[in-house]
């Protein structure tokens, strides 16, 4: 990048050290009586399977107006859809910014989306905050100052898995298949960041590219290495795949999958659940179907939620504990801004969130934010497939701060 | 040798997946002379149809042939509706009929269905592999019945005459008509087999792959790659052409170029067939003069 | 499809010729003050997507050979583009021969293969191409070009200080200039011999080779020119965008250039500056019929024009106007 473009983004974060002087009436998207916010999400097409969140977050919206609002103001909540194509998401963004003249960005899905408008609001000064991604460049407090992520990301996700596999087998071979694209080169740079010198000799790696029919191969290549873990950022189908056919190979690595594809419905019965037993993964929520939370106080609060404001939904699409964990930390912000909804002081509440319970997140996890540390989810807790149910272990874990 | 013997049966599994739907896209072409894109969707919505009559508690073989049925009756819809019309018009409106198809069936699958993976069950159940952990039992039985599929449509083309009339309609729908075969009657009947036979491939291969709206495109180009290796128009070559295509993607991904380039190794292969020998291995070669 | 040619005007007054231009040059340049910025951007990129249709007009339309894998063209102007502004710090003119010679090349590179293949064999072949690009794109052997999976950033180029308008705007001039010299350039080309040896070897090559027109050179030309057009388009398309990367060029790009193709009216110029409006605001309408799927709306669309509509707007634009000439022909007698 030239000295010219560095000096933009840098005199951007500068403007945020200045005090607060407008009024809140003169904030964009703010009026005496409306906050305006808008998303994007994949609402049709390929991905569409994650609009659930964009449709519980603007429940929870209505119910904080039904609730008076907040600052004396009800929330506008738009969401455009962008058929996760990044071209079409830069239009709907501006559209947004421009013609709608929202006071800030939330939740915006996806990761090669998101970078296609990351520069751009970050140059405009728009809040883009708490984005549905895992992907680790969001936490850039120095370059991108405007932009913070929420959910804990892929590479960390890879640190806490290889953490765990060194302190248990510590000569392990490791191997890592991933996806070819954002999602599965995190996991790569997360096993990279652990190992330093050692990936080379530790590590075999295959990748798979999402129009693949089938994963064996790369199984078996796989299984020919002699490696006695394997960690696996794949999607929900190739998850699916490799369960089975690790299995029914006879290969019993340490074996450790994404959390964005250990759904018991998706994933887990398709595979056929005697097979996964032993298959460890994370997580940062509560799980519906867990039993130790049948009487929680925490999903007793967002079963009510979703039977008053969302009847008929899905319980156990985990979309939906996340979206009720992003929309509270969204809510939190707003209230933590009082009367003053300019974008300076929005930003400036999202990155400095005291640690915060959440009714959806695991006990001891909490949604925290400092203006030097933009991983607002920065622990996870591991757990085991037992062939019924997914069974948390060990402490909560908090990833290196990279 | 252990790992290469795994890759290979493992390439030839793959293929097995290609080679079915090779011979839908063999079909098709048997009938009509037309390559359909929307194969491998309508494919997809037959394995999702099929699907919901097990959910909604019809025992597997049930299930199976009723979706071949529903199958057959709308690939003969399609060609009432859509392909009709156009029949006259260039090449270029046919491709883009296709392509609307395209569209239209996928996008309708997804909103229909949704887009999470789902499981479909196999007749062909087996706890582990077999032979030493190289096959399971479905590999096994799917290929069985893509190489019975196989024999009935060649026994179908070659030996009734049902069949000779249909490719006769293909080839020159003029003389055709002239002899007193009814065109309109076989384009029709070409392609409901077309989509019974793809209904077929989608049900053989969903147990392999999971079911998503969006797993056919990237098989569908390898059954083309396949089919077009072995002939686009001999049933017996697209099979063999579609296991030899499984066999090499497997191996060049796992030997010579790397996972990341499959997709590339499928495009070689159809840019070489078409340039090199465009007939395919065992294809008839056509001569035309002026 | 009938041999849709170019008719050239009966000779115009000057005088009606001059007010025609100064008209036109009034329309394109209005939106500068009359539209807001979002709409100039939107504007500009139907610009684009409107040259990017024309140069598969070209290879398509004009000659014939069906073309599913224009993306990887357009693709290819985006990323030679993309490399040199965002690596090198090159300014964005200096980067559009590049994005030129580089297309032209691919695209006679990708004409010699499609020799062999006539109709559907090319169709298939070049829509197989379009589902590798992003797989390319991303390869570890380039992506230190590239930007692998994250793409390349680069900035807008900036107005010169004696033109005060602000970056958007400019943009939008900028398109409106690349794209009219190219559709001078194209519409001088088609309009000649080259365009009447393309649509005959489009009507019937048997006939043109035994005319003695060489095909092999004609065709691999027609490839080469259409490349360099949607090429210039995608590196206009980098530059208003502000971003490349892989993913941004997947089959779904070849698709649309496509049904903007069918829509806007094969084998017309004008049918593509209406494919690319089609192309960048049917989306809208359609997410506005069924939000959750507009992908089916667009391909009913694309057939509902095959069926009755194959000439595209273009050729109901010409229907119209022909018929409305002849009524003025016949009340002027």
């Amino acid at each position: 990048m030239s000295t010219t473009r560095r000096t933009i983004l840098i005199a951007s974060g500068a403007t945020l050290a200045t005090p607060n002087i407008a009024p809140a009436q003169e904030a964009p998207g703010v009026t005496a009586t409306e906050i305006r916010i808008g998303s994007t999400n994949s609402l049709s097409g390929p991905a569409s399977a994650y609009s659930v969140i964009s449709t519980c977050l603007t429940a929870m919206f209505r119910r904080l107006n039904d609730e008076g609002g907040v600052g004396g103001r009800r929330v506008n909540f738009t969401v455009y859809d962008d058929a996760y194509q990044p071209p079409r998401t830069l239009e709907q963004t501006r559209r947004l910014v421009e013609q709608d003249r929202v006071a800030f960005l939330f939740n915006q899905l996806g990761t090669p989306t998101n970078n296609a408008v990351h520069r751009y609001v970050n140059q405009r000064r728009v809040p883009h905050l708490f984005l549905a991604t895992g992907a680790d460049k969001w936490a850039n407090p120095r370059e991108f100052p405007w932009t913070i992520g929420w959910q804990p990301s892929y590479r960390v996700e890879a640190q806490i898995y290889t953490k765990h596999i060194l302190e248990t087998r510590p000569n392990a071979k490791i191997a890592l298949l991933y996806q070819n694209d954002d999602f599965g080169r995190d996991y790569l740079h997360g096993v990279r960041d652990v190992l330093g010198p050692r990936f080379d000799s530790m590590v075999r790696t295959a990748t798979n590219e999402a129009t693949d029919p089938t994963i064996d191969s790369q199984i078996v290549q796989l299984q020919a290495t002699g490696s006695d873990a394997l960690i696996c950022g794949v999607i929900p189908r190739f998850a699916a795949q490799a369960i089975r056919r690790v299995h029914d190979i006879g290969w019993r690595p340490m074996m450790f999958m994404t959390n964005v594809s250990v759904s018991v419905g998706a994933v887990m019965q398709p595979a056929g659940p005697e097979r996964g037993v032993g298959l460890i993964t994370s997580d940062y929520r509560k799980d519906q179907s867990d039993p130790a939370w049948a009487n929680d106080a925490g999903m007793t609060e967002w079963r009510g939620f979703m039977q008053r404001y969302l009847a008929g939904a899905d319980l156990s699409d985990n979309n939906f504990t996340y979206a009720y964990g992003a929309g509270t930390t969204m809510i939190q912000v707003l209230r933590q801004c009082s009367n003053d909804f300019s974008r300076e002081n929005v930003m400036r509440q999202a990155t400095n969130i005291a640690p915060m319970d959440v009714a959806t997140l695991l006990p001891g996890i909490q949604v925290q934010a400092q203006p030097t540390n933009f991983n607002v989810i920065r622990q996870m807790q591991l757990q085991r497939w037992d062939g019924r149910s997914w069974v948390r272990f060990g402490n909560v874990i908090e990833g290196a701060n990279v | 040798m252990d790992a290469f013997a795994h890759q290979l049966i493992a390439g030839i599994a793959t293929g097995g997946i290609y080679a079915s739907v090779a011979l839908a896209l063999v079909m098709i072409y048997q009938a009509t002379h037309h390559v359909n894109f929307a194969q491998g969707e309508m494919a997809t919505l037959s394995t999702f149809i099929a699907l919901t009559l097990i959910q909604a508690g019809f025992p597997y073989w049930v299930a199976f042939f009723a979706t071949l049925v529903i199958s057959f009756v709308m690939g003969a819809l399609v060609e009432r509706i859509l392909m009709r019309p156009v029949q006259n018009a260039p090449v270029l409106t046919h491709v883009g009929v296709f392509i609307g198809m395209l569209l239209i069936i996928s996008n309708m699958t997804g909103l229909i269905f949704g887009y999470t993976t789902k499981a479909f069950p196999t007749p062909f159940e087996s706890e582990g592999l077999l032979f030493g952990g190289l096959v399971s039992a479905h590999e096994l039985g799917g290929t069985a019945v893509t190489l019975a599929v196989l024999t009935l449509v060649y026994l179908f083309f070659a030996h009734t005459s049902l069949g000779l009339a249909m490719r006769a309609a293909a080839y020159n729908p003029r003389s055709a008509r002239l002899v007193g075969i009814r065109v309109g009657w076989m384009l029709a009947l070409g392609w409901g087999l077309a989509a019974a036979i793809g209904s077929v491939a989608g049900m053989m291969v969903a147990p392999a792959v999971f079911l998503d709206p969006n797993v056919m495109l990237g098989i569908l180009l390898y059954a083309f790659a396949g089919a077009l290796l072995g002939g686009i128009d001999n049933p017996t070559g697209a099979v063999i052409g579609g296991f030899m295509v499984g066999v090499l993607e497997n191996l060049a991904g796992a030997y010579v170029v790397g996972t990341e380039l499959k997709l590339t190794v499928a495009l070689v292969i159809i840019i070489g067939v078409l340039v090199v020998r465009p007939s395919g291995l065992f294809g008839r070669v056509v001569f035309s003069r002026v | 499809m009938s041999a849709i040619s170019i008719t050239t005007p009966i000779a115009m007054p000057a005088w009606k010729r001059g007010a025609l231009i100064i008209g036109g040059l009034a329309l394109l340049l209005a939106p500068l003050w009359l539209l807001e910025s979002f709409q100039l951007f939107q504007l500009t990129m139907a610009v684009i997507m409107g040259l990017a249709v024309l140069g598969l007009n070209i290879v398509t339309g004009y000659n014939g050979q069906i073309s599913l894998g224009h993306g990887a063209f357009f693709a290819v102007g985006a990323y030679a583009t993309a490399i040199p502004m965002s690596l090198l710090d090159w300014s964005f003119w200096a980067t559009l021969p590049i994005s030129a010679v580089v297309c032209g090349a691919v695209g006679w590179g990708v004409g010699f293969p499609a020799l062999r293949l006539g109709g559907l064999y090319l169709a298939l072949t070049t829509f197989s191409l379009a589902v590798a690009v992003p797989q390319i794109l991303k390869h570890k052997s380039v992506d230190a070009w590239t930007g692998g999976v994250q793409g390349l950033f680069l900035l807008k180029p900036e107005a010169p200080a004696w033109l005060p308008l602000s970056p958007d705007q400019y943009m939008y001039v900028v398109a409106l200039i690349v794209a009219g010299a190219c559709y001078l350039l194209v519409w001088n080309l088609l309009r000649g011999r080259m365009g009447r040896a393309l649509m005959a070897v489009r009507d019937n090559p048997t006939a043109a080779e035994a005319m003695g027109m060489d095909l092999a050179t004609l065709k691999t030309r027609a490839f080469a020119v259409s490349a360099v057009i949607t090429g210039m388009a995608g590196s206009l398309a980098a530059a208003v965008v502000e971003f490349v990367a892989p993913d941004s060029f997947t089959f779904m790009v070849s698709i649309t250039l496509f049904v903007g193709m069918v829509v806007g009216g094969v084998a017309s110029i004008m049918g593509s500056v209406f494919g690319g409006l089609f192309v960048l605001f049917v989306p809208n309408i359609a997410e506005a019929i069924s939000r959750s799927a507009p992908g089916i709306i667009y391909g009913i669309i694309l057939i509902a024009f095959l069926f009755v509509l194959p000439d595209g707007v273009a050729g109901l634009v010409r229907r119209i106007t022909a018929r409305l000439r002849r009524t003025k022909g016949r009340e002027k007698s």
